[in-house]
């Protein structure tokens, strides 16, 4: 069962052709320096209109989340977590944390997360984020 | 808005809540219309604004027989009921009309002629939340519960006791969903939803719907009811997508709501008498109490612990039994407004000895949006 996936916009596009590069792109404002997400081609902070499209490091680190014990189908058969992780640059997005136990014992607010993608789809790659090594 | 310029003057409830299969959405609307005119004395031809959400108030109007010269359609979720007797002051102080029936129905539980809304793909949650596996408010209201809870060292305890002291006032109440004491233990060994909560700290889902009429101050004296004042109203929203909200440990749209509405009615949090805050989940009336000023930052837990808010406190709250034990259709501000309708009235189940002010504080969408009414039965 695939995942209820995005369907891009003109003003997201460029993410998530970034996720297909295995680049995490936010945007920034060239006036004021505000990094931000969700995508928009202005400045959320001053309005502006002269931003531009950056690579984000892909450090992160866990800000909340719930793990889920009715799962969409789509998602999973098993409890998952659904998170929220802040940004090395300071925007926050919504996730998952792969590649661990889902469970309150190992996931610990502010650890450290690195972005991983996942190609769900021949349009579609999804970032999620899993432990930090070391 | 001018304090006390407008008043309740109807005010009622379905005649059931809970399983209501022989009504549609519509039909729990007009049901509670009804109910609301017959209690001001009204009749159809006798209200010229209409304010609804869920339904359309077009569709509101041309059901019940009503030639408005005033509508509001403002649908920011359960709060909107909260947004639309604000409005409604506004409208009838500046003459748009004079009487506003506002009316909510919603078949939460059964789902006779209810629409769920579609998730859109191409929307900036169809693409930056849904992916990750949220379905319905359990998965998205919930998320900044743990990081507020780290902050503030709140327990999963604290939660369940939210629920448990809420539970001890529905027990006065006859039309309560859940009547049966509570402990903590039952609460932490309920059904796990979304970790941390469990299924008793989340709110039920039911049938039912309510309705106000307003109308100006001076002439709620010539109604059968005892008049209710409104003192002071503010609203606010912050963001369609939980992730994107500012801060995970308080509600800017709660403390903006709130604000507004004190500084409106120009009292103190030491002068209300009785409170309501919508309860969807066991964590909002932490939020609350301490976005609107109630008690200060992280110190929610502690003070409903000291049983503040329990029959018998100094701020009792949630009278009705709440989201979490009374009733929640969905759009739940609505009967968290008749609940302080009827304290003001002084005829609710749980009444609240010499109570003069209620605040009735909603929340729309996931801490999307939010409306405060603050009343009063002191002309």
């Amino acid at each position: 069962m695939t995942r209820l996936l995005p369907e891009p916009t003109p003003e997201t596009r460029h993410f998530w052709e970034g996720c297909q590069a295995g680049e995490l792109r936010l945007q920034r404002c060239a006036d004021c320096a505000q990094s931000y997400f969700p995508p928009r081609p202005f400045c959320p902070a001053c309005a502006s209109r002269n931003v531009e499209v950056f690579t984000a490091s892909g450090r992160a680190s866990l800000y909340s989340y719930v793990i889920n014990h009715r799962p969409r189908p789509d998602v999973s058969d098993q409890p998952h977590a659904i998170a929220v992780v802040t940004l090395e640059e300071g925007p926050r997005m919504m996730t998952n944390v792969i590649g661990c136990p889902q469970t309150p014992e190992t996931l610990v607010l502010d650890m450290p997360l690195t972005v991983t993608f996942e190609k769900q789809s021949d349009e579609i790659t999804l970032p999620f984020f899993t432990p930090a090594k070391g | 808005m001018k304090p006390r310029s407008i008043a309740v003057v109807g005010a009622a409830e379905t005649t059931r809540l809970g399983k209501i299969p022989e009504l549609s959405v519509i039909g729990l609307h007009a049901d509670a219309a009804l109910n609301a005119m017959a209690d001001a004395g009204l009749k159809p031809a006798d209200i010229d604004g209409v304010a609804t959400a869920g339904e359309s108030p077009t569709a509101i109007a041309q059901y019940l027989g009503i030639t408005p010269t005033w509508v509001d359609g403002t649908s920011v979720g359960g709060c909107s009921f909260m947004l639309h007797v604000r409005h409604a002051a506004a409208a009838i102080n500046e003459g748009l009309c004079d009487t506003v029936l506002i009316t909510h129905g919603e078949s939460g539980r059964s789902r006779v002629g209810a629409v769920r809304p579609p998730r859109v793909a191409s929307s900036l949650i169809g693409q930056f939340e849904i992916p990750y596996g949220i379905t319905n408010p359990p998965t998205q209201f919930t998320i900044p519960a743990l990081r507020y809870m780290k902050t503030f060292g709140v327990t999963e305890e604290d939660l369940a006791l939210v629920a448990v002291v809420q539970r001890e006032w529905a027990a006065k109440n006859p039309r309560a969903s859940f009547k049966d004491p509570l402990t903590v233990d039952d609460v932490l060994s309920s059904e796990m939803i979304a970790w941390p909560f469990r299924k008793l700290m989340c709110c039920l889902v039911t049938d039912g719907g309510g309705a106000l009429i307003l109308t100006r101050a001076e002439r709620a004296k010539d109604f059968p009811q005892r008049p209710v004042y409104i003192l002071g109203s503010g609203e606010s929203v912050e963001t369609p997508m939980i992730s994107q909200m500012e801060d995970f440990t308080t509600s800017r749209a709660f403390r903006v709501s709130g604000k507004k509405a004190f500084d409106e009615a120009g009292i103190g949090r030491a002068d209300v008498d009785h409170l309501m805050i919508y309860d969807a989940f066991a964590h909002l009336p932490l939020y609350g109490l301490e976005d609107l000023g109630f008690v200060g930052r992280g110190e929610a837990a502690a003070f409903i612990r000291e049983r503040n808010t329990a029959i018998g406190g100094r701020l009792p709250l949630n009278t009705n039994g709440g989201g979490l034990s009374y009733m929640h259709s969905g759009m739940y501000g609505m009967y968290a407004l008749q609940e302080s309708v009827r304290q003001m009235r002084g005829i609710a189940p749980a009444q609240v000895p010499d109570a003069k002010v209620s605040v009735c504080h909603g929340v729309g969408g996931m801490f999307a949006a939010s409306g405060t009414i603050i009343f009063t039965n002191q002309e």
